[in-house]
């Protein structure tokens, strides 16, 4: 793509409040009406509701429509709730559900198109562009990372080198050989290969590794921090879920206050999650994100499951796309114990500001009686443990302290091996 | 300064753990010299001395166990009474601590782990006691 349009594509960021709402309606009228012609779901759903699809008449209508869950994508697995025909399908990608069956996107051409333009605008925002060598070691195949941050790169004309995930320490001989200047995967896969690189002994510094761009699993600031002292590099947090296209939903900008989301895209609102009632900006809820520019198999209201907030105001760096906070926890993976509201997520940032504890952990949660106690199994490693018992017991000690300082409980710390 | 070389293993409290660790050596071939356990009701923690440590620790952590390797004083004693209270006297007057101790009694060696190897090397060795390095240990001239 020529410079100039690169530029035009960077700008729609920038776009008017007015101008922006006014693409955004126009699009979401479109787009519920398509659904509704040719989705059954969708169809008789809005007819519960009494609507059809002429109920949107400004921004604040999608209000009335139905959310879509993940279980609906199960029950109609594969090919339930596709909007087209299926020769105008040019990509199929899956997500591995843990439990039954996979759940399955399909993509016209032109919305492979708008997830690489949406991928584009997020690498643009780090400043990636031609010149840069990207290794993308997100997973390819099924799994929308590899593909998604694949296109989005290409698109810009960045030279990318596509070894998918594993064979670690293939990835650090490659980055150091190649010059590689950015790096896309998992946060924790990134924090595997600073740990394997320091075994090997890679010094960052002498590499010209400058970006990560992490995502597909939610991370905390802690993790963020680690991972740029540990390696000098810029961490941005890249947000995306397959149900939606990929990476690329939101984006990290150099404010850090929230990630961009692609609103012309992906239109964003936050609910609460036991009433389904739409919150206010800056309240925080369920993220519910609505596919705008997306045909194949779109998604209206869908809920992410994600826990987040409309960040409120303008961001200082001019972009006028509204953010999020940045995702550091799912609503599913809420424990409550004692009363008290625990995310593995928190578990992680405790184990992260203790210097050389890898955040690798079990939680396990038991009741006796009608007392929930935790135990959180930490991995420990041979340079944290020496050959005392006392040794094992001051990490015991600071891990279960810097847990209890979080979540506000007292946990059992059990050191395991890896 | 002489010193020996101990293997430290991390033990999960699982049962049979210290078990596996000796089996998983004892057919690769390596002797263990003499072995301590100590444990807390949640984990453990072996030391070994071995004939080859760095074969034996590679071995460990191909196998996935946690394991370092320490520096020991491997002191000789011989059958006097009041001996390892005179070690004793000797290490806490020159502030060294000892964290932890064991013997191999048959060869009437004494394995001490201290906060200063050199220091108390140098006072042990300064006031008669012979110690040993770590070939030395499997040197049959060492036997009794
Ligand atoms: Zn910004």
């Amino acid at each position: 793509m020529e410079r100039s349009a690169l530029q035009a594509l960077a700008q729609k960021d920038f776009m008017s409040r007015d101008e922006l709402e006014s693409i955004q309606l126009k699009r979401l009228k479109n787009i519920v009406s398509h659904a509704y012609k040719n989705q059954a779901l969708f169809r008789s759903r809005m007819q519960e509701k009494g609507l059809d699809d002429t109920c949107i008449k400004e921004l604040k209508d999608i209000q009335k429509l139905p959310f879509f869950k993940k279980v609906d994508l199960r029950d109609t697995y594969p090919f339930g709730l596709l909007c087209v025909p299926m020769e105008n399908i040019i990509r199929l990608q899956a997500s591995s559900g843990t439990t039954g069956s996979p759940i399955v996107i399909a993509y016209t051409k032109e919305d492979v198109a708008c997830w690489q333009e949406a991928t584009m605008r997020a690498l643009m925002i780090a400043g990636i562009g031609s010149g840069d060598i990207l290794q993308n070691a997100y997973g390819y195949g099924l799994f929308t990372g590899g593909m998604g941050l694949h296109y989005g790169a290409e698109g810009l004309g960045v030279t990318v080198l596509p070894i998918s995930s594993g064979n670690t320490e293939r990835q650090i001989k490659l980055m150091s050989d190649f010059g590689v200047t950015a790096i896309s995967c998992t946060p924790s896969y990134f924090l595997h290969i600073i740990e394997k690189a320091k075994q090997l002994g890679y010094d960052f510094k002498k590499m010209k590794l400058r970006h990560g761009i992490f995502g597909a699993e939610p991370w905390t600031n802690e993790m963020r921090q680690r991972i740029e002292q540990e390696s000098g590099i810029k961490a941005w947090d890249i947000y995306g879920l397959t149900e939606i296209s990929g990476p690329g939903v939101a984006m990290d900008c150099p404010a850090r206050t929230g990630l961009h989301m692609f609103e012309d895209l992906f239109y964003p609102e936050v609910i609460d999650p036991e009433t389904g009632e739409a919150l206010p900006d800056g309240t925080e809820g369920e993220l519910v994100i609505t596919t705008l520019n997306k045909f194949g198999m779109p998604m209206i209201r869908y809920r992410t499951r994600d826990i987040s907030v409309i960040v409120k105001g303008t961001c200082e760096c001019g972009r006028t796309i509204r953010r999020i906070k940045r995702i550091d926890h799912r609503n599913d993976d809420m424990l409550i114990i004692r009363g008290v509201n625990v995310f593995p997520s928190q578990i992680e940032a405790a184990l992260l500001t203790i210097p050389g504890v890898q955040p690798h952990y079990h939680i396990i949660v038991r009741r006796h009686g009608d007392l929930d106690t935790l135990e959180v199994q930490v991995e420990l490693s041979a340079e944290l443990f020496g050959d005392t018992i006392r040794s094992i017991e001051v990490i015991q000690k600071k891990i279960g302290n810097a847990i209890k300082s979080i979540i506000g409980l007292a946990v059992t710390v059990t050191p395991v091996e890896p | 300064m002489k010193t020996a070389k101990q293997l430290s293993v991390f033990l999960e409290n699982k049962p049979g753990h210290a078990y596996n660790i000796c089996k998983t050596l004892g057919d690769a071939g390596i002797n263990i010299f003499t072995l301590s356990l100590a444990d807390t009701n949640q984990f453990g923690l072996l030391r070994l001395i071995v004939e080859k440590p760095e074969a034996a620790g590679e071995i460990l952590k191909k196998a996935g166990v946690i394991v370092n390797i320490t520096e020991v004083l491997a002191v000789k004693i011989d059958n006097r009474p009041g001996v390892l209270a005179k070690i004793y006297e000797l290490l806490s007057a020159s502030d060294i601590n000892l964290e932890y101790a064991y013997a191999f009694a048959m060869r009437r060696i004494f394995l001490l782990r201290v906060s200063d190897n050199e220091k108390a090397f140098q006072i042990l060795s300064g006031n008669g006691f012979s110690l040993l390095s770590h070939e030395e240990l499997f040197s049959n001239e060492n036997e009794n």
